[in-house]
């Protein structure tokens, strides 16, 4: 290897035809081949010389990359002119271009309208050379601050993780804490293994960000989960936290408290979205958890009126994440989970809301597996749907997850049948194809077909943007669902778009919320204005306008309000009844994360009361429009 | 003795014509010395006193060569032929140049009849090159006679016209014209190969050695007799067989295909002007030898005659491992003979100074001081019984200035920290506090932290040094002249008076040199500073008025390298020169010049009892130097790149040093051997340092790391005297062991380590995000 390496240094000088070209651009034609073989050695030799004089500059100026002024100094040496103007701190654009046999590189000059250049701003002036003291470590152990890397790298983390005979040389950090700690004499050697002891003030880290997790302050909880999510400090306590969650779940399950396992599943999301953390090693003790929350039979008390549907699409798509992140052709997470999925679903005895979890846990997996594994089963699935529907009436339950995961087939196929299928939409052809979804499949596709061409047009189209990383949504639930029909209103579906688009999605709220963290408002109180109010209410007008809000300017206001109406969008007038308040955080950065910042929710056309109020329609095929 | 002629001044810090006199003598001075007549002081030991004279920058002000210790104790003896051919060159030069008057001195001094010159140099040009035949001769015996005789020939036809219009690097390159026929090179070379791995296992190993030289001079004749193609299918074919650590080396080699490019080429003149030097055992050089006799052949033995030293020695042959330990630099090993001198290196017996003011102060602060009045007088009892370290130089060996006041009471602060300091093991290790550079853009090059870490300095690349106070006060320049004149200077807090309150800020920022400052060093009671930079300059730099007193002229290329000595007055710099110079701050000319390194020098440190001078060296050798008389009195050779990091244990009996390949030797000085490795960095290692009490070592890198390693326990070993006489050491691979800790810096390569007083570890560096 190295032999061919230098065989090649050896060899390599520059093509005579650059010496004929910098002969002709100096005026001298006809240059000899044997000059130019002779020059271009000399020269290459020459350029060879000074690149190594170069190198040397490199190494003294204690820097890892050659920079143009190690050139000028090593020409200095050799007492020639440095070359000037090559100072520039960017990449030098050469371009490229070939035709007629010829290849060119040239430098690119743009033309400068030299207006812009005055009315340009100037740039910021580069910040003057300062100190700052931190502690690298302490006794003999490094402090888990920002100021020190994160105590064991991702890729450390990975490989430790993946490739697990090759793990940590002897010599790297644990192995130097350990011996730091007096106990390892060295006597005989054993693989190092990293502790598992927490020091005090970790314990109390934990301590105090798990209460604040599954605690009643939703403040506090942001906060807390804000931690997990960038701290870099956490790797020695990640075992706790998956056991934890693990646990919590287990709990939880049995007691049907859907608030803890929805904070539960937040720390899961927080976990994943720390960019210091790889948390391959806990799948097996996260994965059972979070599907679990997706299938599980029963996750609240009162399954009629809690809103844990919501809870089964955020853990679906949690796992679709760690799905994309951590499978491997050795533990093979995607097909084993897709498996899992699809035998629950084959289950003629399976529960609607386990149903409703395979298909929503399969549907996020992505357009590829709802084309092979959920559309060849739609007809199946409609007709028991129908039997559901339209039989004799069993149970309210079942006729409610029933129509749960009619909406979810809907929302999540329309899509793809829209790219699948040619275009015009017969609605018997449907029905043929589909049986009883068909219909309203057929509807459904033309309403993403129709969207789609709309956003196609509107891309250009301003947009009000939500843009805090991470809204908190609190739920208000009246609990009284009476007046609205079969379905409970409590759902606040934050779009799936959302979750794509942001890296800290919208998370599903708590049924049951603190009462100090909402407002309820009458439907016609305009007193809205000043609160920056969002109602969304549900009505059919499916208007697919891109709205969102702006809040830079307020530190910490209520900003949106989610209502849900009643019936799945069959009726168009309707009074309007919950809101959901929506807190932002007061660290809510606006420009940071440009990403997060527009949501392309097709929420209908803003109201009028005053305040600024979307309507949302409830039928779930406006949200299958949504891109992502 | 020489060294009482060196004035005991202290520079005068408001001089500021005194400054600008020494500029001017300085400017007049760099002017003088020509860059030709440098290179060749380097090269040769004796061209070095004697050219010394003429190009009036002499050692010490009135030595005259050979008047102190003799100056020949590491030049070998065999090279007296070959030290007269170089004088040749050197007059031809002179002649050639018009200097008359300097031929004239040089001829006397070397001893040359009058027309020798002329017949010489007739001789190598005319003939073709009998003079090197005819010195080769006499100390090859009989076998190289019969090789001359056969191999002269062929050549005398070819030579004559080249020779001619070059004659000063044409005399020191022409022992390469000798020359067989060049398509047998590659049967000469590949017969030695195969002969030396069909040889016994023990002896294999020592008789590889040879490869690389062989190699490398075998390739230089074939270019050198343009033989371009051959010399290229040379190089692929056996440059894959060298050892990994060569790299670097046959790179420039390769990059060197014409005749043409050897002129000016300072690495080829490195390999002829030195001999590489290789240690091996009676036996295998028996082998050896019988080989070639056999086999005839001549032009390997020729080779291995005339640009090869060959330090056999009695014993075992040495182990791959052991060989490989040692090798690695640009000219072999060290010579046996060349670390047999002794060295002091012993510390200097403290003065006691600190007993009144210790106690005075102590009861100041505890009445009931009864029990504690003991102690400082048993820590003096302490340093009394250093006094008889038989390794410790005479106080008086180098002058070293006069303790002032406020020497005295550093000191004192010292000692109180010190009994405060904290004990450090690998149980108890140090705390680091990481002092990070924010915002320099990649252009900090080099840090330096006063002894009692108050002051903090960094040296860029946009040619600014910068001054940070660390601690809460903050820096204050004196007041100008005009405002000195009102203060009352009778009144107790004068020195607090002369300081303009008005200019007090955290940092302050010194400009003067027109490029990147490479070294930066405090002197050791805080009023100046040195910085070294790539123009060529040293400047002091006052701490009391934030401006430059002098710069100090001589190094034509680059500095990468200063320090200040420990007892302060005396510096020590080095750079692309490849001249390592001795300084005094109140003498503008150096008073020493330590020659003999084959590239640049990178870092330069002082010994802990200023008697002594280490370089490192991008020739990847390290070489201690007596500042009394200029000898070099060790050659570490063993690194497998530039050295860019050195650091004396605190006792200054070892010394460590960190390269480019990342592991850390261990040195003792006393016995000349290599004595541990530190395997663990992945870059080049930028900063070493020992603890105060030398139990722990700290190495710092360009891979973010600070590495904490067991020093007590790698230096603890017998050395047993065989392996003292023979110099051949047993490396354990024990490096993990003695690693204690390794911190993870945020990609901050860290650049600068240092202890407090009371073993806190200051490291410093800047961030690159």
């Amino acid at each position: 290897m190295a032999e061919e390496r230098r065989q090649k240094q050896c060899s390599v000088t520059l093509p005579t035809e650059s010496m004929k070209a910098i002969a002709e651009s100096i005026g001298v034609g006809q240059l000899q081949e044997e000059s130019c073989t002779a020059l271009s050695e000399e020269v290459s030799y020459r350029i060879k010389e000074i690149a190594q004089d170069a190198l040397k500059f490199m190494h003294h100026g204690k820097r890892r990359k050659l920079t143009t002024s190690d050139i000028d100094n090593a020409l200095k040496l050799k007492n020639v002119e440095p070359l000037y103007g090559f100072q520039s701190q960017e990449f030098i654009p050469f371009r490229f271009a070939s035709g007629g046999g010829r290849e060119l590189h040239f430098y690119e000059e743009k033309e400068v309208d030299l207006s812009d250049i005055i009315n340009t701003p100037l740039p910021r002036v580069p910040l003057d050379v300062s100190l700052k003291a931190h502690w690298l470590s302490i006794d003999g152990t490094q402090p888990s601050i920002p100021e020190n890397p994160p105590p064991v790298p991702k890729e450390q983390q990975k490989v430790e993780s993946t490739e697990p005979l090759k793990v940590v040389k002897p010599g790297q950090e644990e192995d130097g804490s350990i011996q730091a700690k007096g106990k390892d004499k060295g006597l005989i050697r054993l693989k190092p293994r990293s502790t598992h002891e927490l020091s005090v003030e970790q314990q109390l880290y934990y301590k105090e960000i798990t209460e604040a997790c599954v605690g009643s302050c939703e403040a506090k909880r942001a906060e807390a989960l804000q931690s997990i999510a960038t701290d870099p400090g956490l790797y020695q306590m990640l075992p706790r936290f998956s056991t934890f969650i693990s646990e919590g779940v287990r709990v939880n399950v049995v007691q049907n408290n859907l608030a803890l396992l929805i904070y539960l599943m937040r720390m899961v999301k927080a976990l994943m979205d720390n960019p210091t953390l790889y948390l391959e090693k806990y799948l097996h003790e996260l994965i059972p958890a979070v599907v679990t929350c997706i299938v599980s039979k029963q996750l609240c008390l009162r399954p009629d009126v809690d809103n844990h549907w919501a809870l089964r699409d955020f853990a679906a798509r949690l796992m679709a994440q760690s799905c994309k992140t951590f499978s491997t052709t050795t533990n093979n997470i995607q097909s084993r989970i897709t498996k899992t999925f699809t035998k629950s679903w084959l289950d003629d005895k399976t529960q609607w809301t386990t149903r409703y979890g395979c298909i929503a846990g399969l549907a996020e997996l992505g357009p590829d597996v709802i084309k092979t594994l959920i559309l060849p089963r739609l007809t199946v699935e409609g007709a028991r749907i129908k039997a559901v529907m339209e039989g004799p009436v069993i149970s309210n339950i079942d006729k409610i997850g029933a129509d749960h995961v009619q909406s979810l087939l809907l929302k999540h196929c329309a899509s793809v049948i829209a790219k699948l299928r040619p275009q015009p939409d017969v609605v018997d052809q449907y029905r043929t194809d589909y049986g009883y979804l068909g219909p309203m499949l057929c509807s459904h596709v033309m309403k993403a077909r129709t969207q789609a061409a709309l956003q196609a047009q509107q891309v250009n189209r301003t947009t009000l943007t939500i843009t805090q990383p991470r809204p908190t949504l609190t739920v208000s639930q009246s609990g009284l669902s009476g007046s609205t029909g079969p379905r409970t209103p409590s759902i606040i579906k934050v779009p799936s778009s959302l979750a794509l688009m942001s890296q800290r999605p919208g998370t599903p709220s708590q049924p049951s919320p603190p009462a100090t963290k909402y407002i309820v408002m009458a439907t016609s109180s305009g007193a809205a204005s000043t609160q920056q109010v969002i109602t969304l209410s549900s009505s059919q007008s499916a208007s697919p306008v891109t709205t969102s809000v702006h809040s830079a300017t307020s530190a910490l206001q209520p900003l949106v309000k989610l209502d849900s109406g009643g019936s799945t969008g069959l009726t168009a007038s309707r009074p309007l009844q919950k809101y959901i308040v929506v807190s932002l955080p007061p660290s809510a950065s606006s420009s940071l994360e440009p990403k997060s910042t527009v949501i392309p929710t097709p929420i209908p056309s803003a109201s009028l009361d005053g305040g600024l109020k979307l309507e949302r329609s409830d039928s779930p095929g406006v949200r299958t429009q949504s891109p992502h | 003795m020489r060294c009482h002629d060196f004035p005991k001044l202290e520079l005068p810090v408001f001089s500021s014509a005194h400054a600008h006199f020494i500029c001017k003598m300085a400017a007049v001075q760099g002017g003088l010395v020509d860059a030709v007549e440098e290179k060749t002081i380097k090269s040769e030991p004796v061209a070095d006193a004697t050219a010394n004279n003429s190009a009036n920058d002499a050692r010490a002000p009135s030595s005259s060569p050979g008047s102190g210790v003799s100056p020949g104790v590491n030049k070998p003896a065999a090279g007296a032929a070959e030290d007269q051919q170089t004088l040749l060159a050197v007059l031809q030069f002179l002649r050639k140049n018009n200097l008359s008057e300097s031929v004239e001195i040089l001829r006397r001094e070397a001893g040359l009849p009058e027309d020798s010159l002329d017949q010489k140099g007739g001789d190598s040009t005319g003939t073709g090159l009998g003079g090197p035949e005819a010195d080769g001769r006499t100390d090859a015996g009989s076998l190289l006679s019969r090789v001359t005789v056969s191999s002269s020939a062929p050549l005398k036809s070819g030579k004559v016209a080249v020779a001619e219009d070059q004659p000063d690097v044409n005399v020191v390159l022409s022992a390469y014209s000798q020359q067989g026929d060049p398509a047998l090179y590659e049967v000469y070379y590949s017969g030695l190969k195969k002969f030396i791995e069909t040889v016994l296992d023990c002896h294999r190993a020592e008789l590889s050695q040879v490869f690389y030289p062989l190699f490398v001079h075998m390739y230089l004749e074939l270019v050198y007799n343009n033989h371009e193609n051959k010399a290229k299918a040379f190089f692929e074919k056996f440059s894959g067989d060298q050892e990994c650590y060569y790299q670097d080396d046959l790179r420039v080699l390769c990059s060197l295909t014409k005749k043409e490019h050897m002129r000016g080429n300072e690495t080829l003149l490195d390999f002829r002007t030195s001999k590489f030097v290789l240690r091996i055992s009676r036996d295998s050089y028996q082998l050896l030898k019988r080989h070639l006799q056999e086999r005839q052949n001549n032009q390997i033995w020729n080779i291995i005659q005339e640009h090869l030293y060959i330090d056999i020695f009695d014993g075992m042959p040495r182990s791959k491992g052991q060989i490989d330990a040692m090798s690695g630099s640009l000219a072999g090993e060290a010579k046996r003979e060349a670390n047999k001198a002794k060295v002091y290196y012993g510390l200097l017996k403290e003065p006691e100074i600190e007993l009144p003011l210790d106690d005075e102060d102590e009861e100041a602060e505890n009445e009931e001081g009864k029990p504690k009045k003991k102690k400082p007088k048993k820590d003096n009892m302490g340093s009394k019984s250093k006094k008889q370290d038989p390794n410790a130089p005479s106080q008086t060996r180098i002058p070293l200035p006069e303790l002032k006041d406020s020497d005295k009471l550093d000191k004192i602060m010292n000692m109180k920290e010190a009994t405060k300091r904290i004990r450090l093991g690998p149980d108890n290790l140090p705390s680091i506090c990481f002092y990070s550079f924010l915002n320099a853009y990649q252009g900090l090059t080099a840090v330096d932290l006063t002894d009692d870490s108050s002051l903090i300095a960094g040296g860029f690349a946009d040619s600014t040094v910068r001054v940070w106070s660390v601690t809460p006060k903050k820096l204050r320049k004196v007041k100008s002249a005009a405002d000195l004149n009102m203060i009352d200077k009778e009144s107790d807090d004068v020195l607090e008076r002369i300081m303009d309150e008005k200019t007090a800020s955290e940092s302050k920022i010194l400009y003067g040199h027109s490029g990147p400052v490479y070294g930066i060093s405090f002197s050791p009671d805080r009023n100046y500073l040195l910085s070294s930079s790539e123009d060529g300059t040293i400047r002091l730099w006052s701490l009391q008025t934030f401006t430059c007193l002098v710069g100090y002229k001589g190094h034509n290329y680059p500095v990468w390298d200063t320090q200040f000595s420990p007892h302060g007055y005396y510096f020590v710099s080095g750079g692309h020169d490849r001249v390592a110079r001795l300084w005094a701050t109140d003498h503008y000319q150096p008073l020493r010049m330590f020659s003999g390194h084959l590239a640049d020098i990178t870092c330069t440190r002082f010994h802990p009892n200023s008697n002594y001078v280490v370089t490192g060296s991008s020739d990847r050798t390290i070489r201690l130097w007596d500042v009394l008389n200029g000898n070099c009195v060790r050659i570490f050779t063993g690194h497998k790149g530039p050295i860019h990091a050195l650091a004396f244990s605190p006792n200054g009996k070892f010394l460590a040093s960190g390269a480019t390949d990342g592991r850390v030797l261990l040195w003792d000085i006393g016995h000349g051997l290599m004595v541990g490795e530190l395997k663990g960095h992945t870059d080049t290692i930028y900063s070493l340092r020992f603890s105060r009490d030398s139990e722990i070592l700290a190495s710092g890198s360009m891979d973010n790391t600070v590495r904490l390693w067991d020093a007590t326990k790698a230096f603890d070993l017998e050395t047993d005297d065989f392996t003292a006489a023979t110099g051949h050491i047993h490396l354990q691979d024990n490096s993990q062991e003695l690693l204690l800790g390794s911190y993870m810096t945020k990609s901050t390569p860290v650049i600068h380590l240092h202890f407090t007083r009371r073993n806190l570890l200051l490291a410093a560096g800047g961030y690159n995000p």
